[in-house]
């Protein structure tokens, strides 16, 4: 099994399956996101598992039709959003008293709005890690597809 | 008899198989994987030092108050750790393959221009 | 003033700095190059307010000590903060026109800023695990940036840096995670007071012995050495010279007198071991120097060398020997990383590292030839430069100590610094021009003027000694050091 960027990837079970579940698996990598605060997982297994997504769809359709639907520049583009929002929500801190405080309410435990800052940490943290980890990949497939290239 | 000091034994046996890998063996790739076994190894230690008896899993839900948990703070190092692996690997990974292209192999025994 | 609150903003800013720099300036140059400068000055400037500021500590979160992380700016660490800080920005300034010859020049000023980031992280923090998170921060920024030019030769060092700083993290995360499991805490001050109440034990000892290895080996101190010959000539001379100036000192000799007296305690054990080691590594990086004709390489074993002194310092314990070593930290980051940009100077110039292939330059390139003369009589030890004070101090405190042998052994690594630093001005600089060198002409005015400011630190930084300014900048450090191990109600009363 090799990945060559100018075929067209793997076969149609594969690009079948894959059509069917690369959805639910990027809503599983939300959902732990999102639930960061009250259950385990948080920021960065929530940014791997939609980063393994769009590997899944890279994988499975090829090097060129996964270019379309998400571009390199995009990929590191959204890295260095995801770590300026970061440093963003602990520099507003700055605004409450110190840095990284809490500038949101504390809200009610156990439910989904609750916990000050935390959830927004880790949406940024998500996304900087999804982008970063995909854009590693696409590096290395680069890589790996030019090394091929000379032989 | 599951002795209480079994994980610990294989924590060490993981780190000194990944050092041997990193000291003794020739391909690059080899090398690398002898440092993640390392690395995975010393972050089991980390984890194996948060078990209190009879703790639970250290998550606050309805009915939870008062229960004893196991300590939740290495959980959070070994985070951080595996994140600094997981970037310490991929740029080791991106120069061995670049070291494929100039050099023409992955034999370390060959990659040895700087010396003296 | 730097009110408790601004602390963070030592990391925060080149943090900023840094993802801004890989948004926004990919496209142009400029931006890049303005983004990075405008940062490190920020740097500076915030550095050289902590200098006049009291002592402060910051509770990041509102989370108390010893449960959340806590950031101290002591003397000892605003002291390292204007040392990274002068380098680091005299070194941007030369960069800014050497790095003209290398393509991504955002890439450089991104991983720059992390490193910078990381770098004062570890000086500022409290806790031991955030000093390992970012220790390592630094440590990967400086993997990359060894690599930078991608040719075979800063690959190879680069992979071969990678890997042995890597395993050295993983000693230093060993010896965390066994003084975790012994104390029950993090943050380094009452980890103190809990090794004291605890007492002694194997497995603290276990500890001490995994850290020092780490740190050693983030400090390039023999026998952990052989990485930094390798790493430190491949890099692009701008990075050689943060590299050998700065990070080693603030990653691995920071990190290791912190340890050593302010959290464990100097005990004449551990003060043996500094000394013996201290004295090992002037000895060996000094003679495998004498036989090389690779510029940057002979440099780079000649900071083994003069690390070696820095520990010697270091390990007496005394008052004196702590002054002698923290001054010759501040000299060595100064001359050593204006001799890098020299040697980078010198490179763009004739093409050649080689000093056989090199000759009669002093004709076409004053500057060059001025800052490294002066650069090489300081490290030498030769008065009235900066580095014959901080050695003169060094040797007196070993004598006030009776130990004889390592102050003799001091004067004696001096003198064979002298003979290397003779030939590297009589090979590069006099003798004949060689005819196909007769048309380099001097370095741009960027790369002149960080050499320049360096060079004259290097012949006016004996004024350091001058009560007035010994009190504002190395007493404090002194001071905190001296103090011996510090526990949490008296980390800001220094």
């Amino acid at each position: 099994m090799a990945i060559h960027s100018d075929e067209g990837g793997m076969t149609l079970v594969v690009k079948t399956v894959t059509r069917l579940t690369v959805g639910l698996i990027f809503l599983y990598g939300v959902y732990i996101v999102l639930n960061g605060h009250l259950s385990p997982g948080g920021g960065f297994a929530g940014g791997v598992i939609i980063a393994l997504s769009f590997m899944n769809l890279v994988l499975a359709f090829g090097g060129k039709k996964a270019v379309e639907i998400v571009k390199k520049n995009a990929v590191t583009a959204m890295e260095s959003i995801g770590a300026i929002l970061f440093l963003g929500i602990a520099l507003l801190g700055f605004t409450e008293g110190g840095f990284f405080r809490s500038f949101l309410s504390q809200g009610e435990t156990f439910k989904l709005i609750s916990g000050g800052t935390i959830p927004l940490s880790n949406i940024a943290i998500c996304i900087k890690v999804g982008a970063g980890l995909f854009g590693i990949f696409l590096t290395l497939m680069v890589l790996m597809g030019s090394e091929r290239k000379e032989k | 008899m599951i002795h209480a000091w079994l994980p610990y034994v294989l924590c060490a046996l993981l780190f000194s198989v990944g050092v041997y890998a990193v000291l003794s063996k020739k391909n690059l790739i080899k090398i690398i994987m002898g440092i993640i076994i390392a690395e995975y190894a010393v972050n089991l230690f980390l984890i194996l030092l948060c078990w209190r008896k009879d703790g639970e899993a250290p998550i606050l839900h309805p009915g939870a108050v008062g229960q004893v948990m196991v300590d939740p703070l290495p959980q959070a190092l070994v985070l951080t750790s595996i994140v600094i692996g997981l970037a310490t690997t991929a740029f080791l990974v991106a120069i061995a393959m670049r070291l494929h292209d100039r050099y023409g192999t992955y034999d370390i025994t060959r990659i040895r221009e700087l010396r003296g | 003033m730097m009110t408790a609150a601004n602390i963070p903003l030592l990391v925060a800013v080149p943090l900023a700095g840094a993802f801004l720099c890989a948004l926004l300036a990919r496209k142009s140059h400029p931006i890049a190059d303005t983004l990075g400068t405008l940062t490190v000055a920020v740097v500076l400037a915030l550095s050289i307010v902590a200098v006049f500021s009291p002592a402060a500590s910051h509770a990041v979160g509102g989370w108390p000590a010893p449960m959340g992380i806590l950031l101290v700016m002591d003397g000892l660490a605003a002291f390292m903060l204007v040392t990274v800080s002068v380098v680091a920005f005299l070194v941007m300034i030369y960069a800014l026109s050497y790095m003209n010859a290398y393509t991504g020049r955002w890439q450089f000023h991104t991983l720059f800023l992390l490193m910078l980031a990381g770098m004062n992280g570890v000086v500022i923090t409290g806790d031991l695990f955030n000093l390992f998170v970012f220790l390592e921060v630094a440590s990967i920024a400086s993997y990359a940036l060894v690599a930078f030019g991608t040719g075979k030769h800063e690959l190879e060092a680069a992979f071969k840096y990678a890997i042995m700083g890597s395993l050295g993290s993983l000693l230093l995360l060993l010896g965390i995670a066994f003084l975790y499991g012994y104390t029950g805490t993090l943050n380094m001050a009452h980890m103190a007071r809990m090794l004291g109440e605890l007492g002694q034990a194997p497995i603290t000892v276990t500890a001490l012995v995994l850290l020092l290895s780490g740190f050693a080996l983030k400090a390039a101190i023999v026998p952990f050495h052989s990485w930094l010959p390798d790493a430190h000539p491949s890099a692009p001379a701008p990075i050689s010279a943060m590299l050998s100036g700065v990070l080693i000192k603030s990653l691995g000799v920071y990190t290791i007198a912190r340890l050593v007296f302010n959290v464990f305690g100097i005990t004449p054990e551990l003060s043996n071991l500094l000394l013996v080691l201290g004295a090992i590594s002037m000895g060996v990086g000094v003679i495998l120097a004498l036989r090389q004709w690779d510029m940057k390489r002979l440099l780079a074993y000649h900071s083994v060398s003069q690390v070696g002194y820095i520990i010697l310092g270091l390990g007496l314990g005394t008052p004196l020997g702590i002054l002698g070593g923290l001054f010759h930290l501040f000299n060595h980051s100064i001359f050593k990383s204006l001799l890098f940009l020299n040697s980078g100077a010198l490179e763009q110039a004739t093409g050649t590292r080689n000093l056989k292939e090199m000759g009669g330059l002093s004709k076409r390139m004053p500057t060059t030839s001025w800052t490294t003369l002066s650069a090489s009589m300081s490290i030498s030890g030769v008065p009235p430069f900066s580095g014959f004070w901080s050695k003169l101090i060094i040797v007196m405190a070993c004598v006030e100590q009776g130990q004889w042998f390592y102050a003799s052994w001091a004067i004696l690594v001096s003198i064979l610094t002298l003979a290397s630093f003779l030939k590297v001005t009589k090979f590069a600089f006099l003798g004949r021009l060689r005819k196909r060198f007769e048309h380099v002409r001097e370095v741009p005015v960027a790369m002149r003027f960080g050499m320049a400011v360096l060079a004259l630190l290097c012949i006016l930084g004996g004024l350091m000694l001058v009560p007035a300014a010994k009190e504002m900048l190395l007493d404090p450090a002194v001071r905190v050091l001296d103090h011996g191990v510090i526990t949490l109600g008296e980390v800001v009363n220094l």
